[in-house]
């Protein structure tokens, strides 16, 4: 098992920097640079801004350059926030995002395999139909008309939430975008498991283990379930590495600071090193879940095991 | 009936304890108060708009500073005196000027803060704002040692500042966030932290408490500011935020108190809710299309003369930014003491003017029953500019019959191909001033402006008037040449000028102090809570 993980972990070192080396390129094929502004400078400025930020290097001499750095761990300065280097403002961002995506996954996968096992249980009945109409409009309308319906109900209505920002982190101040993020996941969750659990109820074992008399609810636990896990655990490393690097579109819609804005803002401003920051962060998120996930499903399925 | 009756008054008392129990946290007037972004930096040499300077501008206080009117007055400065040629500025410093970590403010500190902005190495954004200082520019480009800066302390309370030539707005530019002091041992101290809460040592009404970037900066008054008696909030609480929608909203739920620049389609039904407490104040910015003055048919001001005729101006302020912003036919918008000069059509009525747009087309040999022509509207991606841009190519496909389409680009790539002296026809531009002077917007179409005349559009009579403008030192002569030169600009349309935005503002019932001004500057300082 820890000859597994440290050969994956092992081989990630070349993924990312391939990730990385990608990212650099093809950030600079977009036109302007971070100090093309609306009102462009005097030439002379232009100049002292990019001698102080190595622009007047040569491509590939910027590239070793922040290569060099990035090895070191220095992920470089943010050339629009200036105060601030990008590993302080995804440090800063990234407890905010963790913990608004960490209560997401959590009320999206413990909702979403309930409500996908109910339906599972009471397959083509009334609450099925329910629960899949529901799962299927939690799929559908995106978060950014969820988020400032929710605000106009909770928020302005009846003024029982906060309608934007962190405030203190209560429960109050976070239910809202904790729902907006979770919504989407937890209709996937849900037809997942409605999915898996059918196809689990009818396999052989489970028609043997009823056969033989056992309680429903030790053929449901314990033997199906089991089985129906599968699927749920795979989509898990996924949807944990997108809701815990925050998202773009619920911290703008709710003002939340984390870290999901970086990437498009940093894209939009050609902030070059915020976005190469971003894109490292997620990439090792997803490959630090997909070892995870992996972990668990050897532990799941007796099929896969990494010896 | 009555055990309800008790619980609610149980409910009651509880609740009346608690807020006894928080009162003195109630007590404090806390003004919530919207910001349209996350500053960039909180270094005064870093920056360069309001989403900064609002925050910055409580923070410290510049030689001049704006009252709530937004007129220049006396900021760390308590006067000076202007030489007779224009040239040497000398300041007298307040007694009372303190930091906030009490040592005084003293003329070495700006010294030290206006050298440090020509500084090559600090790479100021802005540092030409104040290039009209004597060395400034040869500073700026590492020619010159920062100590030749034209800025001196004669004593700890007085400052000179001696100028490269006469600059009769240069107390206006001093307002500019590149002219706030900031405090040398609080930088060398602190290093690249030195701006941090906690660490940042302030001159102005507040200092910073903490900031939680795209959440929160809290701004605390500073007992040591020379005139804290007078500053009535005890905290101003900036919230960024960049969604102007979710801005509205927080406005509505009552956690913000002040809220800027929100959408113009939710002007009506916010005035219908909070009256005159929603704010649409004319502001200093031009929203307007350059032609490319390069090539043909746009060198010839006949064609350019007649685009800009057929532009329904009225149309695009009341139907497109439903009264929150204003039709122009001058550059310049209009401030104290300067009034714009139009284009001569602005006269005519909007039937006249399509009348006489056709006739002037027809003379260049374009139009119905002459050549046709294809033009192309460049604009930056924004559903406000698309809007502009579909009824403009409306008007002109309706008035002269020409085959228009439009293409757009994200914001900096669309200004990168402009200032890069990409090939154009029509491209959309817009302005907002640095500082209050009509100089500001007529320098942008001087013969070789460097990036600002997108449509390289040149006429010596303009440039020399310009030239003329700047040793003129009596005020009301200097604007009338600057009025002169806007004549010339606007018979000839290098540029056709559309509206100016108004800057929008809504206000909680709490909120005290608050005055619309030109400037939109809106200090705390002056503001209350009740």
């Amino acid at each position: 098992m820890l000859t597994f993980v440290l050969r994956r972990l092992g081989s990630a070192i070349p993924t990312l920097f391939i990730i990385v080396t990608l990212s650099f390129f093809l950030m600079r094929l977009a036109p302007g640079g971070p100090f093309n502004l609306e009102r462009p400078l005097p030439p002379q400025i232009m100049e002292n801004l990019n001698r102080t930020y190595g622009f007047d290097q040569p491509m590939w001499r910027q590239y070793l350059i922040y290569m060099g750095n990035v090895v070191q761990g220095d992920l470089g300065p943010s050339y629009i926030y200036r105060d601030r280097s990008v590993a302080n403002l995804l440090g800063e961002g990234l407890g905010y995002s963790i913990k608004l995506g960490g209560l997401a996954l959590l009320v999206a996968l413990v909702g979403g395999v309930l409500a996908g096992l109910l339906a599972a249980l009471r397959q083509n009945r009334p609450l099925d139909f329910l629960i899949m109409s529901g799962a299927t409009a939690g799929v559908t309308i995106p978060n950014f008309v969820i988020g400032p319906v929710l605000v106009l109900i909770f928020s302005i209505t009846l003024s029982w939430t906060r309608a934007g920002g962190w405030g203190t982190g209560s429960f109050r101040d976070l239910v809202l975008p904790v729902i907006a993020l979770a919504l989407p996941q937890l209709a996937v969750f849900a037809r997942l498991t409605r999915g898996a659990m059918i196809e689990a109820m009818s396999a052989d074992h489970i028609r043997t283990a009823r056969a033989y008399g056992l309680p429903a609810r030790s053929v449901v636990g314990t033997h199906a379930m089991r089985g129906a896990m599968l699927p749920i655990v795979s989509y898990l490393a996924p949807c944990a590495a997108g809701l815990l690097t925050g998202s773009a579109v619920v911290e703008t819609i709710f003002a939340i600071p984390g870290v999901g804005r970086y990437f498009v803002h940093g894209a939009l401003a050609r902030d070059y090193t915020v976005v190469m920051g971003t894109v490292v962060l997620v990439a090792v998120f997803v490959i630090v879940f997909n070892l995870i996930v992996d972990v668990i499903y050897g532990l799941l399925d007796p099929r896969v095991r990494h010896d | 009936m009555t055990g309800f009756r008790r619980g609610g008054l149980r409910a009651a008392l509880i609740l009346g304890a608690l807020m006894a129990g928080a009162s003195p946290a109630l007590a404090e007037a806390v003004l919530h108060r919207g910001n349209p972004g996350e500053p960039n930096s909180l270094d005064p040499a870093q920056i360069s708009i309001n989403v900064e300077s609002f925050i910055l501008k409580d923070l410290l206080e510049g030689l001049t500073t704006f009252n709530a009117a937004g007129e220049a007055i006396p900021g760390a400065a308590e006067s000076w005196e202007i030489s007779e040629d224009g040239t040497v500025y000398t300041f007298k410093l307040r007694e009372a000027g303190k930091w906030s970590n009490g040592d005084p403010v003293t003329a070495e500190d700006f010294v030290y803060s206006l050298r440090r902005v020509q500084d090559p190495a600090v790479a100021s954004k802005y540092a030409n704002i104040l290039h009209p200082i004597r060395n400034a520019k040869a500073v700026n480009a590492g020619e010159m040692k920062p100590e030749e800066l034209g800025v001196r302390a004669v004593d700890d309370r007085t400052l000179e500042i001696v100028l490269e030539r006469p600059t009769p707005y240069f107390l206006e530019l001093l307002t500019h966030s590149t002219g706030l002091p900031v405090h040398r041992g609080n930088i060398e101290k602190d290093g690249a932290e030195w701006n941090r809460p906690g660490k940042l040592v302030t001159n102005g009404p507040f200092m910073l408490e903490a900031h939680i970037p795209n959440d929160s900066l809290t701004a605390a008054k500073n007992p040591h500011y020379w005139d804290a008696e007078a500053v009535k909030l005890d905290k101003v609480v900036f919230y960024p935020v960049e969604d102007q929608a979710a801005a509205v909203r927080r406005f509505e739920a009552g956690e913000l108190d002040m809220i800027y620049n929100f959408s113009a389609s939710d002007l009506e039904r916010l005035r219908a809710a909070h009256g005159d407490r929603i704010r649409a104040t004319p502001a200093l910015n031009t929203e307007y299309y350059v032609f490319d003055n390069r090539a043909e048919p746009f060198s010839d001001a006949r064609v350019r003369r007649a685009l800009s005729m057929a532009i329904d101006r009225d149309f695009l302020a009341q139907e497109i930014f439903l009264g929150a912003s204003l039709p122009t036919y001058a550059l310049s918008p209009p401030m104290a003491g300067y009034t714009p000069a139009q284009a001569d059509f602005a006269a005519l009525s909007q039937f006249d003017r399509e009348d006489q747009a056709v006739e002037l087309m027809k003379e260049a040999g374009y139009g119905s029953g002459a050549k046709p022509l294809d033009i192309t509207i460049r604009y930056n991606t924004n559903p406000n500019h698309e809007r502009v841009a579909t009824a403009i190519a409306d008007m002109w496909k309706t008035v002269f019959g020409f085959n228009v389409t439009m293409s757009n680009q994200d914001v900096t790539s669309h200004y990168a191909y402009l200032q890069e002296g990409g090939a154009f026809q029509v491209a959309r531009a817009g302005w907002v001033a640095d500082y209050g002077d009509p100089e500001n917007f007529l320098t942008l179409n001087i013969t070789g402006n460097p990036g600002f005349n997108y449509g390289k559009y040149s006429n010596p009579d303009y440039d020399a008037l310009i030239a003329a403008s700047y040793d003129e030192t009596d005020h009301e002569k200097r604007f009338q040449i600057l009025h002169d030169a806007e004549a010339i600009l606007m018979k000839d349309q290098p540029i056709a000028p559309l509206l100016h935005k108004a800057e929008l503002w809504g206000l909680s019932a709490r909120v005290k102090g608050f005055e619309d001004n030109v400037n939109n500057e809106h200090p705390s300082r002056f503001m209350s809570v009740e």
